[in-house]
This record gives structure tokens, sequence and C-alpha cells, in this order.
């Protein structure tokens, strides 16, 4: 056995790469604890924008924790140090409050949305709603409707248009709402069910909106509230910021609503 | 590649690296004693052990997250102490160790069994103590194994996902990985960004099975 055998050399070159990355990589381990938001996927752009605000008017960094709103109230649950919650519906939020996480009077009605029905971008024009809840489609794109929010108010929309028994066989459920319009413009299903905030940017063309207004059975809220936890009050400040001004005129430039 | 990219990517690595590091000395433990002992209740502690390979990251991912969570008994006490797991860094180091932990453990324990137990049974009838025995001899000759795993393992974490969001979140500079990150930006519309982290994920795994692959050769 020679002295630099492969076990001896895969020890150094951890030593080495552990040293070299650990002196060039940021202290993450040195960080201030700040403010934890754990907010829906379809709401991060939005709060990206008020974070720079937020820092810009009080000094406080606020670190965004995203991803779907199922995952995120699971978390809080089992107490991950969120300060505050925004949920992409009612229902995920319901799960954090039975869970005796909420800080009791913080939550919020923070915005409203619209279901926008989306088609890839070179289907007929004569696409119409009409034809979709007759059930001419042969594949429909949605959220996984018992947990997705966007899932649920289609199914809910579908189910009052007396359209869910023909359109559940064609209905394919996808785990995210950007997983729904990515189906749409790639042209694998004809039309896709998500909120209109997402559909803005996207190549899909939308065929239909649906808004709390005119369908009042629908009432889409995403609500927001303050997490128990050592951060309550910093969590209560960032609430009443998010209901400011500054951050009012960000959600309205995309597409968010006031309940 | 913005600079933000390559904070992905050094963060993911320097966590990759540590988790392995961590877990190295715990996998050689067990897969010399799987490889080298009987006793009741082994086929258990493999089974215990190979777990996390089968069991969906996102199933280990909540496991964890229960384990840690300020409801566990686990959780609480780390919490009277001061030490926060979910949402940092330390959450990253710990779903990588899990899951990548089989995959170190079983590729040792069999480097250790191809070892011939002869050159062990001799040591011992000059006089070397167990301790010395593993070091000198069975360690050096299962080194094919044990790098072998060592690398494997790393290539896993590297990957890590379902576990990671679970129990450390998608916070950027925080706690965001390459496949956390791709998932974000996927989520959030920022496809460009996912493709950068993409490709360098690629590198990093193309890197390290070639590094792999180069080592058995010297050593063959």
């Amino acid at each position: 056995m020679t002295t630099s055998s492969p076990a001896t050399k895969i020890v150094n070159w951890l030593a080495a790469g552990l040293a070299g990355l650990a002196l060039s990589a940021p202290p993450v381990a040195a960080q201030p604890p700040g403010l934890v938001v754990s907010v829906a996927a379809s709401m991060h752009a939005a709060l990206e924008e008020i974070a720079v605000l937020y820092r810009a008017a009080t000094g406080v960094t606020v670190a965004l924790n995203t991803g779907s709103s199922n995952t995120l109230a699971r978390q809080i649950v089992e107490g991950a140090p969120a300060s505050v919650f925004l949920s992409a519906d009612d229902l995920q939020m319901d799960v954090v409050e039975k869970a005796g996480r909420l800080v009791a009077g913080t939550r919020t009605r923070l915005l409203t949305n619209q279901l926008a029905i989306v088609v890839p971008s070179d289907a007929p024009a004569t696409f119409s709603l009409a034809a979709l809840l007759e059930g001419r489609v042969t594949r429909l794109a949605m959220g996984e409707t018992a947990s997705v929010p966007a899932g649920v108010y289609g199914r809910r929309w579908l189910e009052h248009e007396g359209a869910w028994s023909r359109l559940q066989p064609k209905m394919i459920p996808f785990p995210t709402v950007r997983a729904v319009l990515s189906a749409v413009e790639a042209s694998r299903v004809d039309a896709g069910i998500v909120y209109v905030t997402d559909a803005r940017d996207s190549s899909a063309r939308i065929v239909a909106t649906l808004s709390t207004k005119e369908h009042a059975y629908l009432n889409i809220v995403q609500p927001a509230a303050v997490i128990v936890g050592p951060a309550e009050a910093e969590g209560r400040r960032f609430l009443r910021f998010l209901q400011g001004p500054a951050a009012r005129a960000v959600f309205a430039r995309r597409g968010f609503g006031k309940p | 590649m913005s600079t933000e990219t390559w904070a992905i990517a050094r963060f993911t690595v320097v966590m990759a690296l540590t988790a392995i590091a961590l877990s190295l000395p715990f996998a050689i433990a067990i897969g010399w004693v799987l490889a080298r002992h009987s006793f009741p209740g082994k086929a258990l502690v493999e089974t215990v052990v190979s777990l996390p390979l089968v069991l969906p990251p996102v199933a280990t991912g909540l496991l964890l997250l229960w384990l840690f969570g300020r409801r566990s008994p686990l959780g609480q006490a780390l919490d009277a102490v001061g030490i926060e797991v979910v949402f940092t860094w330390k959450a990253v180091v710990i779903a990588m160790m899990v899951v990548s932990f089989p995959l170190v453990a079983r590729s040792v324990r069999s480097g250790i069994e191809q070892v011939d137990r002869r050159y062990e049974d001799l040591a011992a009838t000059l006089g070397a103590t167990p301790f010395r025995i593993l070091r000198t001899i069975t360690l050096p000759l299962a080194s094919r194994g044990i790098v072998a795993g060592a690398i494997l393992g790393f290539s896993r974490a590297l990957g890590e996902f379902g576990a990671t969001i679970m129990v450390a979140g998608a916070i950027p500079g925080r706690t965001q990985t390459l496949a956390v990150g791709i998932y974000t930006f996927v989520e959030t519309g920022r496809e460009e960004a996912a493709w950068g982290l993409l490709l360098l994920s690629a590198l990093l795994a193309f890197g390290a099975i070639y590094a792999s692959n180069r080592l058995v050769e010297v050593r063959a």
C-alpha cells in the first residue's frame, strides 16, 4: 500500500475542499436571524419587491421562504421559525390556525385574486368558455384539486357550472400552478386554470377571468397572518407594512386586488 | 452566470462536503459492524440504515421536520439551549446526511466485505489490537469502497431536494441549494436563472463522477 491511498486522497480532498470553500463562502452561520416570511409561490415576486422597500424603510432584512402553500403550512405547524405566513388560499391558513400557530387577531384578508382560463398561444381562435364547459377539450390542466389553491377554486367553479363530472376524467392534476402554466405554454394540454396573476407574464392566452365579484361562491382570498414565536412584534410590523400604500401599489401593479 | 448562481453553487458544495465529512465516520463504523459482526437484530439495523434510500425524500423531510420541530422533545431540548435547526443551514446538512448515508454506508460495507479476513486474522495472531487491525489493514484495503461511497454520497447530497425543502425551506442566501433553487426559480417564473443552476448542477455531478472513476482507476 502506497502512502497516498485513494482513501487518504479523498480525505485530503474533503479537507482541502472544505477549508477552501469555507473560507470563500459567505458566513452562513453568522447571519442575523432577521425576519422570515413564508410566502406562497404565486406572491413571491411581489414580496421580493416589497422586501426591498421594507428594508429601505426600516433597515430590517426580510428572508423569504417560498413554496407551495401546503408545504409552508406543514412547516409552520411543525414549528418552523417563520414570523409571517402569506397563503394562496384560506384552506392552508385554516390548517395553521387550527394548530394554534397564529397570533390571535392577526389573520388578515390581504389580497384577492381571479381565476384565469388559459389556452396555448396557438390554440384555435374559436376556443370558448362554453366549449370548455361542454367538455369539448381533450386535456384540462389544473392544480391538484385537494391542495393547490387555484385547483381548489377551479374545481369549485366547475362544480358550480355543473361541468365537473364531465371534465374530471379529462383533468390532469399538477402539483403547482406554475406546472399548469408550463403545460399550457408548451401546448401539452388544451386549456388550464390558474390565477390571473400567474398568467400575466406568460405566453399562454387568457380566454376568460373569473372574479369573486361575478362569482361570489368562489370567494378567492389570499390571507396573511403573524405566526407565534419570538419575532411576533417584528411580524406585526411587517404585516402592517403589507397593508400600507407602498406595498399596495406593488400588489396592484401585479394584478392582485384589495378585498 | 450571475453572482447569485455562483453563491448558490458554492453554498451547496460546502453543505454537501460538510455533510459527507460528518457522516463518513459513522458510515465507516456502521459499515464495519455490518460487514464484520453478526448480532441479534442485525437485519433490523440493516433495514433502518437503508430506509432513507427507499423512503420518498419528502417523507424523510417530514420526519426530520417533526423530529427537529418545536413540538418534539428533541426540538424543545435544542430550543432550550438556543440551537435552531429548522430553516437554517444545519437543516440542509442534516437532510443531506440522512439521504446520502445509506449510499455511503452500503459502499463502505461492501468494500470491507471484500477484504480478505485472513490478513486480519494473521495480524491478530501477531498481537495487533482490533483497532490497529481496522486502521492499518481493513480500512486501507477497503479504501476503494470508502472512496466510492463518499463520492456517491456527495453527489446524492448535491442533488438533494425533497427532504431539504421540507426541513430547511427555500430561503435565498440561507438555505437555498442548487436543487431547491431550480425549483424556486421555475416556480416563480425565473426560467433563465433556473437554467444557469441546472448547468452548474450538471457540471458538478459530471466532475464528481469523473473524479470517482479516476480514483478507482488509480487503485486498479
